[in-house]
């Protein structure tokens, strides 16, 4: 077959790449190699288009063991001679046409990625968004991606513990899904994904390959349109319990000591492991394609290099010791291959049968080697004049502020996700204490130590939208003020950067300006980027969706009973709120979804103000003057409140501040705010350590009634009941089921 | 006395198991190989447990394929020695398959999985909670062997409410008669869907699951 100009146009490479393909091989590249160019310099590969403003977050430093990039996940210390290894990464275009098995393999991706470096998953988190629930086409999406990462995670045994899911227009053709997994490795015991050692065997193990997710690598590299139905080859096709199996063997392999480099194999399968560990080796490799297993007859080379088969690990082990690597997967009944070797010219030389299929230099194929990187142009969003003329003051304050309340306390983003984390185990692993004791950041312990770690995902996109830069950093300081007010101390960051289009100018504006938000967060509380993943093309012809850069951040506690808890504990305990009082309901959802203001400015941030505020709560919680504590996010106030009344059932009465909307008070979003609670024996102990710090008494905990300025809102049952009912009763119980099974 | 608990490929309650019983309950205890047959060392004053997860995958029946393991035949010859056995979840489903005790384990009435605490009592109506985590765990049997079960005082938790009110809303996969867990007739074989290996630990705010496992199983015998 030859190779023109418009077959590496149907491989959605450009004209320029082409020329530099050409360029970089001295000659015209067969149809293997290009194909191997178009996996590796696809956005989702190469990080063509970010690559450069990546490089300006901080990227080292604090307890990092590894810089950013350089390994599969990002890598911390905690003390105690343990590490914590952890990434977030998007599945978002598979989802988007096959949401359980796309939701399914994300997971199942994203915990390779951890244990690929010697680490035991034992918390994963998810970052879910949808268009409006009401909508058909959402409710049957919704039940899918529950439905795969439930599937995946619930067998593979580790435990979903927490996550967050908002519902917008935005999302409608595009739903973001995102999977964290966190993990644990003993110094020492870490894997690098790098080919040493000429004559080393190269071993694949694991699943079969099959013709599954071939081309999904440049299948997440485009827009969403109403022809990407066709691509239902280019989803993968997940088998957690291969994956579990995949998991113990990897552990038990790397005791052996025979393990040189390991690399799991995800978006373009072979050619990106083979390309990206030997280029890290800086080395070369002669790989034999018939040798690798498949579960299909007659792949070609192509088709053997591009697959996106799950399960699937590439491992070099020590020359001599393929025996040792083999035995251990014959225990787990894995089938383990030696299909070539280690070589040291740089060039990777793929035979089939004999014949020479594809010689490429490793360097050229890859990020921070031959791939290209490029510096895209922007400029200002258009709706931003929309945003600059909202004009709070024209909306009045409503004369029924308990009916806004009971809107507010149902609305899909703000009510309780009970419908959809009951479907994912959440306690295998006895390492879940938040199941108990509700915590902002959920809490897993650490066996065999005092030490817990706190973990979360946070991204308001509606802030982000209105004001890139600052909705960046609330993402970064909401993370940081959840593991705070769990009595955490914020380690690190990984972070998933979803976007549309980046040819787009206004989209790559608000792009720039929220990686620069995002580092000048990261740098202000000491949490370095160690890793994550770039998602553009989450666009489709009505647009892209709102810029989403989610924050996944982990937080270390050195001795878990020094941790806090977000509910009330007794009834007469006061309330105090942390933070500046504002007159602020800018970009609320209160504003947005019940006042129906699509345009305003983010919410009021300082992140001064947000530092101290942290810095203060660390010290109450360190010295026990609080009972409780609860940041206020979507919803204000009142929402905190109810949250924090819940677990207990126990109620509140709080009175409105004069100077201030009763709005804004009550739901207004500005941000560095806690709710906390404290006894009234050590109420004066508690002003004390205060200082001069803003902070005002609002009310005091009841037995179970809602007071507001004295007039009674009902019980804490009853908002409870509104709060817990609001998403299953979208989805009727017909409904539900008859989305489930039809997958 | 001794525990041992069985690996399978894919079970992934077995690490919990063995620190509930060793951390908590400061147990002797061991991991066995599905692979293996020998149980020589165990008498029938151990306890052999099958953990939850999802045994050789659970793509058929869950349990149908784990019945067939070398272990699992060793044992079936150590309950029927009798010796003590303990399915929790997965476990459960495998002990039925196997016929060491009566009626199946079916996909829940409302087609999902469930996670979340539930409510279990027992016959001196003492109320426990303890987490539950299947896809698969209506419990089923014809009427005659419920009738049976609960002649013989067989069935040894039902599923409840938090004061112990056994009620249709408390139970979480629609069980016949809210059974949460059975024993066979000779009181050497446990089953139960709830997870006390995930309720033993005051870390995780919850121990409602020691009592659980001592008194099943570290008593001479359940009395009936």
């Amino acid at each position: 077959m030859e190779v023109t100009l418009k077959t590496a146009q149907q491989l959605r490479l450009t004209e320029e790449e082409f020329e530099l393909i050409k360029q970089k091989l001295g000659r015209v590249p067969n149809f293997n190699e290009l194909c191997a160019f178009s996996g590796m310099w696809s956005e989702h590969c190469s990080y063509k288009n970010s690559i450069k403003w990546l490089k300006t977050l901080p990227r080292e430093g604090g307890r990092m063991l590894v810089k950013a990039g350089e390994e599969n996940a990002g890598l911390m210390d905690i003390g105690d001679g343990l590490g914590v290894v952890f990434k977030i990464e998007s599945h978002n275009h598979p989802s988007a046409i096959e949401p359980f098995q796309g939701a399914a393999t994300g997971v199942g991706g994203i915990h390779r990625d951890i244990f690929t470096m010697g680490a035991r998953p034992i918390a994963s988190l998810n970052s879910l968004r949808f268009g409006k629930l009401e909508e058909d086409k959402t409710q049957h999406l919704l039940a899918g991606v529950v439905h795969g990462i439930g599937h995946y995670g619930n067998c593979f045994g580790v435990p979903t513990v927490g996550g967050e899911i908002y519902f917008d227009q935005c999302y409608h053709t595009n739903p973001l899904v995102n999977a964290m997994s966190v993990g644990i490795v003993k110094a020492g015991e870490t894997v690098s994904a790098t080919a040493e050692g000429i004559g080393n065997p190269v071993m694949f193990v694991g699943s079969a390959t099959g013709k599954d997710g071939i081309g999904g690598a440049s299948f997440a590299s485009a827009d969403i349109t109403a022809e990407s139905a066709q691509d239902l080859p280019a989803v993968q096709v997940g088998d957690p319990f291969q994956e579990k199996k995949l998991l113990e063997a990897c552990l038990e392999v790397i005791q052996t000591g025979a393990v040189v480099g390991m690399q799991d194999m995800g978006a373009a399968g072979i050619i990106c492991s083979t390309s990206e560990m030997s280029a890290k080796g800086q080395s070369g490799m002669r790989i034999d394609l018939d040798k690798v297993p498949t579960r299909q007859k007659n792949m070609k080379a192509w088709e053997l290099l591009l697959s996106e088969s799950q399960e699937r690990m590439l491992l070099v082990a020590k020359k001599g010791r393929e025996a040792e690597v083999q035995a251990v997967f014959d225990k787990w009944d894995l089938p383990c291959s030696v299909i070539g070797e280690v070589t040291g010219d740089g060039i990777l030389n793929f035979y089939m049968h004999g014949e020479l299929e594809a010689s490429l230099p490793a360097h050229d194929l890859v990020l921070g080697g031959g791939a290209p990187q490029y510096d895209r142009e922007y400029k200002e969003p258009a709706y931003f004049e929309k945003v600059k003329q909202f004009d709070a003051s024209a909306i009045p304050v409503p004369a029924d502020l308990k009916a806004v309340a009971e809107q507010l306390i149902k609305l899909p983003s703000i009510a309780s996700k009970r419908w959809i984390y009951t479907q994912y185990d959440s306690m295998v692993g006895t390492v879940n204490t938040s199941t108990n004791e509700p915590t902002d950041a959920p809490l897993v312990l650490v066996k065999g130590t005092t030490k817990g770690l706190a973990v979360t995902t946070d991204c308001n996109s509606r802030y982000v939208y209105a004001d890139p830069y600052k909705g960046a950093m609330i993402a970064v300081s909401e993370a940081a003020r959840n593991i705070v007010c769990s009595g955490g101390q914020p380690l690190g960051v990984t972070n998933c950067l979803n976007f549309g289009n980046p040819y787009d100018p206004e989209v790559y504006y608000q792009f720039v300006h929220a990686i620069k938000g995002m580092g000048e967060a990261c740098r202000k509380f000491d949490t370095p980027v160690t890793g994550g993943n770039v998602s553009f093309y989450n666009q489709n012809p009505d647009g892209p969706v709102n810029p989403t850069p989610t924050i996944g951040m982990v937080g270390l506690l050195e001795n878990i009973n020094d941790k806090m808890t977000l509910d009330f504990k007794n009834e007469g305990d006061l309330i105090y709120l942390l933070g500046v009082l504002n007159n602020d309901i800018s970009c609320s959802e209160y504003l947005h979804s019940i006042r129906g203001v699509k345009y305003s400015a983010a919410p009021y941030f300082n992140i001064d103000e947000e530092y101290a505020l942290q810095q203060k709560l660390a010290v109450l919680i360190r010295d026990k003057k609080i009972h409780s504590a609860h940041d206020l996010s979507e919803g204000g106030l009142f929402v905190t409140l109810c949250e924090a009344g819940f677990n207990r059932e126990l109620g509140f009465s709080i009175q409105t501040q004069s100077g201030l909307r009763k709005d804004a008070f009550l739901y207004g979003e500005a941000q560095s705010r806690v709710l906390v609670t404290v006894p009234v024996t050590k109420a004066k102990e508690f002003e004390a350590a205060m200082g001069g710090f803003p902070c005002e008494k609002i009310g005091v905990v009841s037995g179970g009634e809602v007071t507001v300025d004295g007039d009674f809102w009902g019980t804490i049952d009853w908002w409870k009941d509104e709060y817990d009912n609001a998403i299953e009763n979208y989805l009727s119980k017909e409904e539900a089921g008859s989305a489930l099974s039809s997958i | 006395m001794k525990f041992g608990v069985v690996v399978f490929p894919g079970s992934n309650c077995d690490r919990d198991m063995y620190d509930a019983l060793k951390y908590d309950l400061g147990q002797n205890v061991s991991m066995l190989w599905h692979k293996d047959r020998d149980l020589s060392k165990f008498n029938t004053e151990d306890c052999i447990i099958l953990p939850g997860g999802f045994s050789y995958g659970d793509y058929l029946r869950c349990g149908a394929i784990a019945r067939f393991s070398p272990m699992m035949q060793s044992v079936i010859e150590f309950a029927n020695a009798g010796g003590k056995v303990f399915g929790v979840c997965n476990g459960f489903q495998i002990l039925c398959e196997s016929h060491l005790l009566p009626g199946g384990l079916l996909r829940n009435a409302n087609q999902q999985f469930v996670c979340k605490n539930v409510y279990i009592t027992n016959d001196t109506e003492e109320v426990f909670k303890i987490p539950v985590a299947h896809g698969e765990g209506r419990y089923y049997a014809d009427e005659k062997i419920l009738d049976g079960l609960e002649a013989n005082n067989q069935v040894i938790f039902y599923y409840c409410d938090e004061e112990g009110q056994i009620t249709e809303k408390a139970n979480p996969n629609g069980a016949m008669r809210n059974i949460a867990g059975i024993c066979n007739a000779s009181r050497n074989v446990f089953g139960m869907m709830p997870h006390p290996e995930r309720a033993c630990s005051a870390a995780l705010g919850n121990t409602d699951g020691r009592a659980i496992i001592t008194s099943l199983l570290m008593t001479a015998q359940l009395v009936s």
